[in-house]
């Protein structure tokens, strides 16, 4: 029993051989002749799956300190490692932009200059009015702002998180307090936007002002998956003493309420688009349950991330079982990340979509790899159990 | 021997989840509580057996569910078919994702209300019935302990040991 985790050599080696799967699938991709835009659309898919729990865990984080809430500091550790994540993610997507505003890749119709240009061939109307919005400088500045603005305030947190440890200085925990208040507002103004530039704007005539909280919800979910698996992990391992069954039930809840978030912003959307039936709407719903074979993958999806925390999260009993929540958390992370395969794909690939190939199954270990390798390691900066924080006792003696 | 019912005050609900458990290791049946609020921990500490208003919440849930279903299909598909913005109405079916929001509030109506219902009946507490509760100040910022036995005396010193700030015994 320590408190201290140490990143072993045998699980770094474990992440590196994952994140050589990810190289691999590549190269096999490569080699196979899958073509470029298939590729491209399975990167956003996994940069953007993994940076949404580092942003996740931030948000968490940060929700945490602006309402002084106690029950979670046992495993505040936890989530602030994986919010370690959100800088890397962060720098991989504005990479992944850049390479799309260059022309590497093709996965933003709107970054082609031509759709602008009423004497091309690919002259686009649509696209075209929506040319102030997608001004690179306004484009740039943004994303600049809004990368900078996260990576700055995660940086924040943590860094006093574990100044505070040491010294012990009640002044660092208030000044977390207020940072933490500044982010929530900005990050519910800017995540919306976000989500339109990165994934929204693959359908670029579509538009749904559900979509961002959607999203948000969809991955505020899968982060409270990741950290009960973290914690689940790290007491298996014989670390979290304190960490009793009442915060696991706390965990279970979450992912049960959020389940129910997530299922509320996606009925709002769909039932509205459904009853509107407006072609311009209605379009990204016939891409997916009709035209081009996405139907079963839809209708999976949804009803797993729905039904199964339903059914099998609802007793008290479920939630306070390791194994079950284990079980259920792997299944949940698996159909997220198909939620958001089903939002990307039809606008990139369209019905050359492949789930069960080694491209796909590949590159998402390979950033599981890096996103381990990254937690794991933030992990092992600091103990495990805060020592010095206001609320340390009572989170102690927490239960329900 | 005649059996005495003694009340037993306290003053925090921590005190009284720590006694409970003290008073129900010493193999002492407390006949029952009396709290200004729901105090976390109580029933597990006098182990109690589990609630069963979760099932009854269920059944009452499904209940709601069943008969919105039966409404909708009632009113919208079966009586007089109503065409809304074109959207068939033929079937139930077809009609389905207009009908999720007044069954999901048909089901959480029913399950609401019902359960109440139940509480109220199951506790007694319904409106003109003379109140159980022995001492008012159980309703304001006092906890109270109500057991009947026929060794006052030995379990008044258990009760003072575990913290009571107050014991009184009453005839039954």
């Amino acid at each position: 029993m320590s408190l201290q985790y140490t990143f072993s050599d045998k699980t770094k080696k474990f992440t590196y051989a994952m994140m050589g799967a990810g190289i691999l699938a590549v190269a096999y991709a490569l080699v196979r002749g899958i073509p470029a835009q298939r590729i491209w659309a399975n990167l956003l898919i996994d940069i953007f799956f993994f940076l949404s729990l580092g942003l996740g865990a931030t948000f968490y984080m940060a929700k945490k300190y602006a309402a002084e809430a106690s029950y979670a500091i046992v495993y505040k550790r936890v989530y602030e490692a994986i919010s370690g994540y959100a800088p890397v993610g962060l720098i991989l997507l504005a990479l992944f932009l850049l390479l799309g505003f260059f022309h590497v890749h093709h996965i933003y119709p709107w970054m082609n200059p031509d759709v602008y240009n009423p004497a091309s061939a690919h002259y686009d109307k649509i696209i075209a009015n929506k040319g102030a919005y997608f001004s690179a400088p306004f484009f740039w500045g943004r994303i600049l702002v809004f990368f900078g603005l996260y990576i700055w305030c995660q940086h924040l947190l943590r860094k006093r998180s574990l100044e505070e440890d040491l010294t012990g200085d009640i002044t660092l925990y208030k000044k977390n307090i207020t940072t933490s208040a500044a982010f929530l507002v900005l990050f519910g103004f800017t995540s919306p936007v976000l989500v339109w530039d990165t994934i929204m704007s693959v359908d670029t005539h579509w538009f749904s002002t559900m979509f961002g909280w959607y999203v948000f919800a969809g991955f505020w979910c899968t982060t409270m998956i990741t950290i009960t698996l973290f914690s689940l992990y790290l007491k298996g391992k014989g670390h979290l003493e304190e960490m009793n069954d009442s915060h696991f039930h706390d965990l279970g809840k979450w992912i049960f309420a959020l389940s129910f978030l997530w299922t509320y912003t996606f009925f709002c959307q769909f039932m509205l688009i459904w009853y509107a039936n407006i072609p311009e709407e209605v379009t990204y719903f016939q891409d997916r349950i009709s035209l081009m074979g996405y139907r079963p993958l839809f209708w999976i999806m949804f009803f797993i991330n729905f039904s199964l925390p339903m059914v099998f999260l609802m007793s008290r009993d479920a939630k306070r079982n390791a194994n079950f929540l284990k079980v259920i958390g792997c299944i949940l992370i698996f159909t997220h990340w198909l939620d958001l395969f089903v939002m990307i794909m039809p606008g990139t690939v369209g019905a050359n979509f492949r789930l069960f190939s080694p491209l796909e199954f590949g590159l998402f270990i390979g950033f599981a790899g890096l996103f381990l390798y990254v937690v794991l390691g933030q992990l092992a900066k600091a103990p495990l159990l805060v020592q010095k924080h206001p609320f340390l006792e009572e989170s102690k003696q927490h239960h329900i | 021997m005649s059996t005495k019912a003694i009340h037993a005050i306290y003053d925090d609900d921590e005190v009284l989840v720590s006694a409970a458990k003290k008073i129900h290791a010493a193999g002492i049946k407390v006949k029952e509580v009396f709290t200004p609020f729901a105090v976390h921990g109580l029933p597990e500490a006098l182990h109690e057996p589990r609630t069963r208003i979760a099932i009854c919440a269920f059944l009452y849930g499904c209940t709601g569910l069943s008969l919105g279903l039966l409404m909708m299909w009632y009113f919208m598909i079966h009586d007089w078919p109503q065409d809304i913005g074109g959207k068939p109405n033929a079937t139930l079916y077809h009609n389905i994702p207009a009908f999720i929001p007044p069954l999901f509030e048909g089901t959480v109506f029913t399950a609401a209300h019902l359960m109440f219902w139940t509480l109220l009946f199951r506790s007694w507490i319904l409106p003109g019935v003379k109140p159980k509760n022995p001492d008012p100040r159980t309703t304001d910022d006092k906890f109270l302990v109500l057991i009947e036995t026929e060794d006052t005396e030995g379990v008044s010193k258990l009760l003072r040991e575990t913290g009571a700030s107050e014991i009184k015994i009453v005839e039954v």
